[in-house]
């Protein structure tokens, strides 16, 4: 009898070492798999991310001072026009950008997923995004050859007889440029989304005695409409952010907010202060377009189950 | 009849939206061919074509401060997209298996920087490294890359996760593998071709990378740097030489990396 409860103890006793065995096990493992990342991320995208949110308050902060005092300076100094000047361009090029990638772009995605023979298909969308797996640096390099006063361009018009154009270092070079860069971004995702077009539908329009436009506007757009607002996004998001191509081809007149944002730390104005509420302004007109295409977008974008 | 796809009734006559989809090929494609005819141009100013020569390969043979800078962007791809993939891999299978309180911040988190652009990352990393009083090295540019090649390589076993079969890997328990061995021997040779081509990609894009390096290299110049600062000038022709021969690099690795995506798929 008195065994038959040590025994029942014991049992219990390795029972519930199981389970906490089990238990540890539990954490362990995600732990073991989810930890390193989660540490990298913590202190390289996090931590970064909220110092720069704090610094954004400290007015005038050079680098290697110390912080003084809080404030909203940096944030009121934004508001002058000579900087509100550059967020409106910055907005205006990324808008633009946006819109050309997307008129420019639609009907390619749409003759590539659609139109195009089917064996055919995979191959030219490839080619079509190749360009991205090259230097983003180089590719607008490339069009320096053809934009600058004695470029291609203008070596070509002076030869049929018309005036040269002064392209280089204008906004017209910006959105050159930039929809160079992204247009493949907006092809891609614009292809993903009219690839699952339900051809039936159109058929059924056609039937119900719709024109092929009628139908394009009441059928064909509205079922890609999630992959449009996506494409956009990204181009929007990217376009706003970049800095390259208005460095590169935008010249002078082109000070967007992210080369205002170098300016701050590794230029000639060394002010950190200002330079993070800057950061925190194009993160956040970022989350604003993020917010904006959760809203009216795709309702599910996971792509982790 | 059904007037259903109309553009196949007339076959002969190309639609505008094909025309379109050629001039847009052409517009991808004339920029990259021009630099590469260029390169072989004589002539070191204007557009005029002054004859074929290879002076600026020539030239670029001896460059050795290119050759450094190609080293230094070498080292920082290289590590940082070795790391990554370890544990970039890790954390797919992780936010696959198991539901945690947190979850939905920690993919937030790791999505952040796919999202937020270079320029506020690239600064954010500097002022945290400044604060803790990090000396900024080849080793800070590898520790930041590694924060977006994580996150690519993430989302893109991530993705080729949801396409497998669970019931491999519990068949693998069931016959008495411990849960390490299944992850080694049944899971990471099905995610193979999908880990090396999300490696492919996070390479690209670490070599092709200006704004963080600038912000977090110190000393170390990787080629971005060295390319950015000399034709913020103007053009080089060298440099178009050097163009050229990364582009065919870098054509080369996007031929890889879709046989491993197609391979992906077939798997």
């Amino acid at each position: 009898m008195e065994r038959g409860i040590k025994r029942t103890a014991a049992l219990t006793h390795i029972f519930n070492l199981a389970t906490i065995q089990q238990k540890l096990r539990a954490i362990v493992r995600p732990l073991g798999l989810l930890g390193p990342s989660g540490v990298w991320l913590l202190l390289l995208v996090v931590l970064p991310t909220l110092l720069i949110a704090e610094l954004s308050f400290v007015p005038g902060l050079r680098p290697g001072q110390a912080i003084e005092g809080y404030g909203l300076l940096n944030y009121i100094r934004i508001l002058e026009p000579t900087y509100l000047r550059v967020l409106q361009r910055s907005a205006t090029f990324a808008m633009g950008t946006t819109l050309l990638c997307l008129a420019l772009g639609f009907p390619v995605a749409y003759w590539l997923a659609i139109m195009a023979p089917k064996r055919w298909r995979n191959l030219l969308l490839v080619l079509f995004i190749l360009p991205l797996w090259t230097s983003s640096l180089l590719r607008t390099y490339a069009w320096i050859t053809l934009l600058r006063p004695s470029g291609v361009i203008n070596l070509v018009l002076s030869s049929v007889g018309l005036p040269t154009q002064g392209l280089m270092n204008t906004h017209w070079a910006v959105y050159i440029g930039m929809t160079y860069s992204f247009l493949p971004y907006m092809v891609l995702i614009l292809y993903a989304s009219l690839e699952r077009l339900d051809l039936q539908l159109l058929e059924a329009a056609a039937d119900l005695g719709a024109n092929p436009r009628l139908a394009f506007w009441r059928v064909t757009v509205p079922q890609t409409l999630p992959g449009i607002a996506a494409g956009c996004l990204l181009v929007f998001v990217t376009s706003l952010g970049d800095f390259v191509v208005p460095t590169l081809l935008g010249g002078p007149t082109s000070m967007t907010l992210s080369r205002l944002i170098y300016n701050q730390f590794l230029g000639v104005a060394r002010n950190w202060g200002f330079g993070s509420a800057l950061s925190m302004v194009l993160i956040l007109m970022v989350s604003l377009a993020i917010a904006l295409l959760l809203k009216y977008g795709d309702r599910n974008p996971e792509i982790y189950s | 009849m059904k007037p259903a796809a109309n553009h196949q009734n007339r076959p002969m006559l190309p639609s505008w939206q094909a025309l379109l989809t050629l001039a847009m090929y052409s517009f991808m494609y004339i920029p990259i061919i021009i630099l590469g005819v260029y390169s072989f141009n004589e002539s070191r100013y204007g557009a005029v074509w002054r004859g074929f020569s290879l002076t600026w390969y020539r030239k670029l043979l001896g460059d050795e401060r290119l050759f450094f800078a190609l080293g230094d962007s070498l080292k920082i791809a290289l590590c940082a997209v070795a790391v990554s993939s370890v544990l970039g891999t890790l954390m797919a299978v992780g936010l696959a298996k198991y539901r945690f309180p947190g979850k939905s911040l920690y993919v937030g988190v790791s999505y952040l920087p796919l999202i937020i652009p270079d320029i506020a990352i690239a600064v954010a990393t500097l002022v945290f490294l400044a604060s803790v009083a990090i000396p900024l090295s080849l080793w800070t540019a590898i520790a930041a890359h590694m924060v977006f090649c994580l996150a690519y390589i993430a989302v893109v076993v991530s993705s080729r996760l949801k396409g497998l079969d669970p019931n491999l890997e519990e068949a693998a328990l069931d016959l008495g593998a411990t849960p390490t061995q299944a992850l080694l021997k049944v899971l990471i040779p099905q995610l193979t071709p999908a880990i090396l081509s999300g490696c492919l990609l996070s390479f690209v894009l670490s070599m092709d990378d200006l704004l963080i390096s600038s912000f977090t290299a110190g000393g170390a110049n990787p080629l971005p740097i060295e390319i950015f600062s000399r034709v913020k000038t103007g053009i080089k022709p060298d440099i178009n030489a050097l163009s050229v021969l990364l582009i065919l690099a870098s054509g080369l690795i996007a031929a890889l990396s879709e046989y491993f995506r197609v391979k992906s798929d077939r798997a």
